[in-house]
């Protein structure tokens, strides 16, 4: 078993067009970098250079957004769902 | 270019009507790789603001399913400025920018700076304009609106026996 990870349409030219992908890891950043090592480019995608998840997106584990769960940090496990997301927000 | 059918263009101007003076959003969700804006989606807007709007987390999850469960894509989202022109603010161009967001989204802005009270006067006016935006670059696009998509017909030339 292994962890499923939804992809948003745009960042689909990292995964062959692919809508899920699988990965593992122990934590969402760990997971992460284990997408990034099958998947070259996605990682820069979603964590900034400050090593933190980029603002503009969202991520969930099991419909939990990971900003309540402790961002990269959050822990992740074999039979998870994740689903990334653009934010749509904006103002005047 | 947008093209979009009356009825739809009607519900996106009364949404920013109705929250007025509160931002009001939404998609609406087309087939996906299509271009074809076909079903309204109002959303709340979690700020309730006059100057800032976002979806909700959760409801931006809930929507995203709902929408691949269909297959659709989100091929507009609007949103309203309700003191300023109906033109993308900075805000607006970070988030369309965002590494998530999808470039091949139109983004429609409705300005209800200028109407009163639905009263129906040529003053009533709302701005409706719709832009690309493409990694911090905004281009305004031509909005079409056709009466409707149904077999290329306008409804008064459906004849049902």
């Amino acid at each position: 078993m292994a962890i499923e990870v939804r992809i948003p349409t745009i960042l689909r030219t990292h995964t062959g067009g692919n809508k899920t992908v699988e990965g593992s890891g122990d934590t969402l950043a760990a997971l992460i970098d284990d997408l990034d090592a099958q998947h070259s480019g996605l990682k820069n995608r979603l964590v900034t250079e400050e090593g933190k998840l980029h603002r503009f997106v969202n991520v969930y584990v099991n419909d939990e957004d990971v900003r309540f769960t402790g961002a990269l940090d959050t822990q992740v496990k074999d039979g998870d769902s994740v689903t990334i997301l653009p934010a749509v927000a904006g103002g005047c | 270019m947008l093209r979009i059918d009356r009825a739809t263009y009607d519900a996106i101007v009364a949404h920013a009507r109705e929250d007025h003076p509160d931002e009001a959003c939404g998609v609406v969700a087309g087939p996906e790789g299509t271009e074809r804006p076909e079903r309204f989606v109002p959303m709340l807007n979690a700020a309730r603001s006059p100057t800032f709007y976002e979806f909700d987390s959760g409801d931006l999850l809930r929507l995203y399913r709902e929408m691949d469960d269909r297959d659709e894509w989100p091929v507009v989202v609007y949103h309203s400025h309700t003191a300023t022109e109906a033109y993308p603010s900075r805000t607006d161009i970070g988030y369309a920018s965002g590494p998530a967001a999808d470039p091949r989204t139109h983004y429609v802005l409705v300005s209800t700076r200028h109407h009163e009270k639905q009263t129906g006067l040529v003053g009533d006016e709302v701005e409706f304009r719709s832009f690309r935006i493409v990694d911090g670059q905004v281009s305004e696009e031509d909005v079409e609106v056709v009466e409707s998509y149904l077999f290329g017909h306008t409804p008064t030339t459906v004849v049902y026996d």
